[in-house]
């Protein structure tokens, strides 16, 4: 065993750190940190940085715009980048989307969609669950039928992260009935702009808008939206799901977590002494530092166990159950170390050129929304119960 | 023994628990908490006339209940509503005057709803820190000078005076040297700068800036305030220990009638066992957390020593319950506990959020265990 970088690995990080010190807008390294959503323009404008480097879809065959970089070098991309602050790509397009469509796409949609996603001309988002179809997906309802050469598709789709901002939606639709629910599904790619959509906002209970409700009344797409077959949709949209866990383990937003809570802590005093050199609060950050320490170890024996390429199975599973809670943790753990000054709620803060004052200090305000808003993660990309459930089944054989 | 309420205080619970459900919730705390003064007025003189906070006190002290089985009712009814009104800030204050003595005219104008006294000596570098004061009371004349900030004092902003904690003797983290004095409204000098709190409700930073008061103004003795502050804190501890209570009833039920509901997979989300067992769990410690709270009650009106060590007993077990339970409710209910149109994900704010008030967890385990060495 060697848990060492080579010289080239190393090499490899320095030339990233380089670019994240030359090329990261401080303003958005700021909202990163804080856990605040970009705006539209702001999210856009890192994507063309990025994209401008190459280092956009880096994931992704160097036919098609990526980097053949090894997994290794992935991953010390992602935690370099979390290290910074650097606001992650979104992953609608270019890491869920694109791995199906290169596997499963026509040439056409390649060639339409890929480049649209590297030059920003198209924003997704992901159209999976629906009000009666959560953790049990295969129940969706959302209906596309055949006319002509368009498919007209009612029904309504839920928890459409930045549907308000996208302008294309791929979703899982019902094209036919039989026995096996998962067997009449398909996967479409809908322009957001077509006549017969309605997006509504859903606030979350941090008092944000990051999720939507999207309606379709008769809504006509091409046929030549299609990806793969008809009726064939589940085993794309698995494919797919496996990518979106990957993200999950959180390493490095979890090291830049850990940091910017022990700089409040060092700073916030009980009974006159730093936070920090409490022994009850020291031991909380101990035993965060060593679930992150082992988490990443873990992540990268996955990670290692993959070194071929292609998606991670089950094990991806682990790592969102305990990269999730650990993420969790640390929030909970900055909330509580504002102490009392955790309770202000400065909507005016989180929005961007804000220089007020804070009562905790800088970013305060953002603690106790942050905490609240990251609850989802135990929630989506597949509850973690619903991950103790593929583990059970799929490595322990229960 | 006996586990049940006497009648009087059951027609209170229900008195109250009916004008709770009728005249609070959700939506209305968080409209009012838009602006100042944070809570609906008309409200809070409805709740003094139906002797609301007139039961948060004993006959001496000018109320007509207080004992801790009182506090325990009341708050619990409030909790179970999300209620927004003063009552803290009442109980606290009123407490503390009280205890100081001396004080008839301003418990009687807070039991009749007509004044709110805010409790303002918490501190930035004490947190949670009952004897560090840093803000200082100089001696000028027959009246004093004020100097200095306290944090996050809630209902502040629409308060017809503060109840400060200033330093005229000692050192920073001394109980002895600490006095209280009743700052009005509108005193040259003071600053008061509102916001919104998290899980509704309005609270404020306050400066003092040479404030001049006069001699009449200092609550009980000089440097004599730590034992009024420590009155005022006992009930506050048990007071929102009951709120947490009451809001882990409306969490926990709301919860269960989901699970029982839901459907996925063809069948109620209840049906799968390791939702059921993660229910139950729920359910035991909120059992606990009630006793801790019968224990607290029991305890407010005994022996000092013992007062002190039980109430941080209760609130560390409130504070890791509340924030457990509202945790498992929000994860139980799927991406609907996510959403602020769910009555259930505001009272799950509220019970992590107690736990930044008065001391979190940590703050009264270390207490319990250091007053238990102390005994
Ligand atoms: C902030 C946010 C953003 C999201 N973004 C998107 C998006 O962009 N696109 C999209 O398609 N979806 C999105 N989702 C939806 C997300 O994928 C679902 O919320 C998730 O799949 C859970 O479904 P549900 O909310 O219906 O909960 P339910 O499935 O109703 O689950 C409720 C509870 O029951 C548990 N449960 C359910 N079945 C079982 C079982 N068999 N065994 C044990 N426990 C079980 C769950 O774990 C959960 O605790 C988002 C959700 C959130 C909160």
């Amino acid at each position: 065993m060697d848990l060492s970088f080579t010289p080239a690995e190393e090499a490899f990080r320095g030339e990233v750190r380089t670019f994240y010190r030359d090329k990261l807008p401080a303003r958005l390294a700021g909202r990163v940190r804080l856990g605040q959503q970009l705006t539209k323009a702001q999210q856009e404008e890192w994507h063309a940085i990025l994209h401008e480097r190459g280092w956009l879809a880096n994931h992704w065959p160097e036919a098609w715009g990526g980097t053949g970089w090894s997994v290794t070098e992935r991953y010390i991309f992602d935690m370099e980048s979390a290290l910074a602050n650097a606001p992650r790509a979104l992953p609608f397009g270019i890491n869920m989307l694109a791995p199906v469509l290169l596997k499963y796409g026509s040439e056409a949609q390649k060639a339409h969609y890929l480049p649209r996603m590297l030059d920003g001309s198209d924003w997704w988002c992901q159209g999976y669950s629906e009000p009666g179809a959560g953790s049990d997906l295969a129940a969706l309802k959302t209906r596309a039928v055949r006319d002509g050469d368009h498919y007209v598709v009612n029904g309504q789709k839920t928890w459409t992260t930045m549907g308000h901002h996208a302008n294309m939606m791929f979703a899982l639709v019902r094209t036919g009935d039989s026995e096996r629910r998962q067997e009449g599904i398909s996967f479409l790619l809908i322009d957001m702009n077509s006549p017969g959509i309605e997006v509504r906002p859903i606030i979350t209970l941090d008092g944000e808008h990051e999720v939507n409700e999207v309606f379709f009344t008769d809504v006509r797409v091409p046929i030549a939206n299609l990806v793969g077959e008809e009726n064939r949709g589940w085993t794309y949209a698995k494919y797919l799901l496996t990518y979106e866990r990957t993200g999950m383990a959180g390493i490095g937003t979890s090291t830049a977590a850990l940091t910017w809570m022990k700089g409040i802590a060092a700073r916030q005093k009980r009974g006159g002494k730093a936070l920090l050199d409490d022994p009850l609060f020291a031991a909380r950050v101990a035993r965060a530092e060593i679930e992150l320490a082992n988490l990443s170890t873990t992540s990268l024996r996955v990670v290692a166990s993959v070194a071929g390429g292609g998606a991670p199975g089950a094990e991806s599973s682990m790592l969102k159950i305990k990269g999730t809670e650990l993420r969790q943790e640390i929030s909970d753990l900055t909330r509580r170390a504002l102490g009392p000054q955790a309770q202000p709620f400065l909507p005016e803060a989180l929005e961007e050129g804000y220089n007020g004052e804070e009562v905790g200090g800088e970013g305060s305000s953002a603690a106790a929304p942050h905490y609240f808003n990251l609850r989802k993660l135990s929630i989506f990309g597949g509850s973690n119960e619903i991950q103790k459930n593929i583990i059970s089944k799929m490595i322990l054989q229960l | 023994m006996d586990f049940s309420h006497s009648d009087d205080r059951r027609m209170l619970a229900d008195t109250l628990e009916r004008f709770v459900a009728s005249n609070a919730g959700w939506q209305k705390r968080a409209a009012a908490t838009k602006s100042a003064p944070g809570y609906d007025a008309a409200l809070w003189a409805q709740y003094a006339e139906l002797g609301v906070i007139g039961a948060l006190f004993t006959p001496e002290q000018g109320g007509f209940g207080g004992a801790g089985f009182d506090v325990m009712v009341v708050f619990e009814a409030l909790g179970s509503g999300l209620v927004g009104e003063p009552f803290l800030t009442a109980l606290m204050s009123g407490r503390a005057l009280a205890a100081a003595g001396g004080r008839e005219r301003e418990i009687e104008a807070i039991v009749d709803g007509s004044k709110v006294i805010a409790f303002a000596h918490q501190e930035g570098a004490g947190s949670y820190d009952l004897d560090t004061v840093t803000t200082t009371a100089r001696a000028d004349g027959a009246g004093w000078v004020l100097n200095g900030a306290k944090t996050v004092i809630h209902d502040a902003e629409g308060a017809t005076a503060l109840l400060v904690s200033a330093r005229s003797a000692g050192s920073d983290n001394d109980a002895a040297g600490v006095s209280l004095f009743l700052v009005p409204a509108g005193t040259l000098g003071l600053t008061i700068n509102g916001y919104q709190c998290v899980d509704g409700g309005r609270a404020a930073e306050i400066v003092l800036k040479d404030v001049k008061v006069d001699g009449a103004a200092l609550v009980g003795a000089a440097g004599a305030g730590s034992a009024a502050i420590r009155a005022a804190v006992d009930a506050g501890l048990l007071a929102l220990s009951a709120e947490a209570l009451g809001a882990m009833g409306v969490v926990r039920d709301a919860t269960l009638e989901y699970l029982r509901t839901r459907v996925q997979f063809g069948e109620p989300i209840g049906r799968n066992q390791a939702l059921q067992h993660r229910m139950a769990s729920v359910l035991v410690e909120i059992e606990q957390a009630r006793s801790a709270v019968i224990n607290a009650a029991a305890a407010l009106d005994g022996a000092a020593d013992v007062r002190e060590r039980i109430l941080s007993g209760t609130k560390y077990t409130i504070g890791k319950t509340g924030a457990y339970v509202a945790e498992e409710a929000i994860q139980l209910h799927g991406g609907i506990g996510m959403t602020w149109e769910l009555p259930m994900t505001h009272f799950a704010k509220r019970l992590v959020m107690i736990n930044h008030q008065l001391g979190d967890d940590d703050h009264h385990l270390m207490r319990y265990a250091a007053l238990g060495r102390a005994a």
